[in-house]
């Protein structure tokens, strides 16, 4: 399980799968995933795998997750704001 | 000399393959002289169409050919299935070719008057549809399409894995396949000929060149020639999606695994390393005008490839006179052909001897008519 070093800063709040949490301000979705102790984040598009972020810095794209309803957004390149709402991406995205 | 086989096929891209396994499956003892992963290979840069319309102007048998292969893409993909254990993924839904605005579809309409007007054309069930046509199979087209034309016996298929079901095939029916074996010069023998590869010789009663655009350099070597004039296109690849486009376009296909293709362009220039952004820009724009939610959609990867294409286009298929051992095989479509060449080249080729009636039309000698003229 991951742990924060440090836990003073500004909270937001959002929602992961519709469950109420709260993140510091500057994290990014990915690391703001992984501190409320979610194990996955999407599942792939061919064999339904569980995947959770990996790099952290942009270039993996295991950390794909819906945000705000728009699918396949990488996680740990966008930052949390207040109201933000997240959820796992279950795998292909849809075309509407 | 040594006649270690009965044929040896130069190149293993999907022609080469598709002959080779073919040739397996007769009882050939056959070896694959492939080139390595660095080759220029456009098995391994397509579209992935298994076409049928549009094709033909110019030369009427080439729409019955292809039609032909259509029909027994079928068996073929059954056939690799049942011996593999690979789904290529076949699909024959029938597929579109759209028209932004009515001047678009008029001349899409008389391009396939002219085609199917040719003496022995073949019957291909192409339409032209309406926009209200067209809007009913294919909900999501933007307010710019007047139309199109759809064929029933239109298709697609995974290619890289059809490329990949040949090659398990031949290693299951115990063929060679020798990579890294750039084949440098064949020398007619008594009996044979003698392949000089840049990791030695090797032997065999006959040979196929299906070296895709390197025909051109290796068929006169063998009394036989093939002129090419090989073309880029470039392709853009979106994330995958949930299925939503339930027809290939020649176009935009979505693929089985939920990527989305854009393509075709056809630019002069055969740097394979390089992407012309103006073009995939025209590109894009296209697709997403004739389905706009495409619009959203991430562009994930895009890249280049060359097409294997003879001068005229249509496919030369030809035996050496001076060495009635040696044959040609080159064309552009070798996804589409496949199933041909496995089916019905193939054993052709086992037998020494190409059937005029069903393949004469290929012949390379088309090209000498306009010289004497």
């Amino acid at each position: 399980m991951l742990r924060r070093l440090l836990e003073e800063g500004q909270r937001v709040r959002l929602t992961i799968d519709g469950k109420p949490v709260t993140a510091c301000v500057g994290d990014s979705v990915a690391a703001a995933m992984l501190s409320c102790g979610l194990r996955y984040c999407r599942t792939t598009p061919i064999s339904g795998e569980k995947r959770a972020p990996y790099c952290m810095m942009g270039v993996c794209f295991e950390c794909l997750v819906t945000i705000d309803g728009i699918n396949n957004r990488q996680g740990c390149l966008i930052e949390v704001r207040e109201g933000m709402r997240i959820d796992t991406q279950l795998g292909r995205r849809t075309v509407e | 000399m040594r006649r270690d086989y009965d044929v040896a096929v130069v190149g293993g891209g999907l022609v080469g393959a598709a002959l080779a396994w073919g040739l397996a499956r007769d009882g050939q003892r056959v070896v694959v002289l492939d080139e390595g992963d660095m080759a220029s290979r456009a098995s391994r840069a397509n579209f992935a169409l298994v076409w049928v319309q549009s094709k033909g102007l110019g030369m009427a048998q080439y729409m019955g050919w292809t039609v032909r292969s259509s029909d027994a893409w079928r068996q073929l993909a059954q056939d690799l299935r049942a011996q593999t254990g690979l789904d290529v993924c076949f699909e024959r839904p029938g597929g579109f070719h759209l028209a932004l605005g009515e001047a678009e579809l008029a001349a899409r309409a008389q391009r396939l008057k002219r085609l199917h007007n040719q003496p022995g054309a073949a019957d291909t069930s192409v339409e032209v549809l309406d926009r209200a046509a067209v809007e009913r199979m294919l909900p999501g087209i933007g307010p710019e399409v007047a139309g199109g034309s759809f064929c029933p016996l239109d298709g697609h298929v995974n290619s890289l894995r059809t490329l990949h079901a040949f090659h398990k095939g031949l290693h299951l029916l115990g063929a060679d396949y020798r990579p890294g074996h750039t084949v440098h010069d064949v020398v007619p023998a008594q009996a044979g000929f003698r392949l000089m590869t840049s990791r030695g010789e090797v032997g065999a009663e006959k040979i196929v060149l299906a070296a895709g655009n390197a025909n051109m350099r290796l068929a006169p070597l063998v009394g036989l020639k093939s002129p090419m004039q090989p073309n880029r296109g470039q392709i853009l690849v979106t994330e995958r999606a949930a299925p939503f486009l339930h027809y290939p376009l020649v176009t935009i296909r979505q693929t089985d695994e939920g990527t989305i293709m854009i393509g075709d362009s056809r630019e002069e220039t055969t740097d394979e390393t390089m992407l012309d952004l103006s073009i995939a820009a025209v590109e894009a724009d296209r697709a997403r005008r004739m389905f706009p939610a495409l619009g959203k959609l991430n562009v994930v990867r895009t890249w280049s490839g060359i097409r294997v294409m003879t001068q005229d286009g249509f496919p030369i298929y030809d035996q050496s006179e001076r060495y009635p051992g040696a044959f040609v095989v080159g064309c552009h479509s070798g996804v589409t052909l496949a199933a041909n060449h496995a089916l019905v080249l193939a054993p052709m080729i086992a037998r020494g001897r190409l059937n005029a009636d069903l393949v004469g039309a290929f012949s390379a000698r088309r090209f000498d008519v306009a010289k004497v003229a």
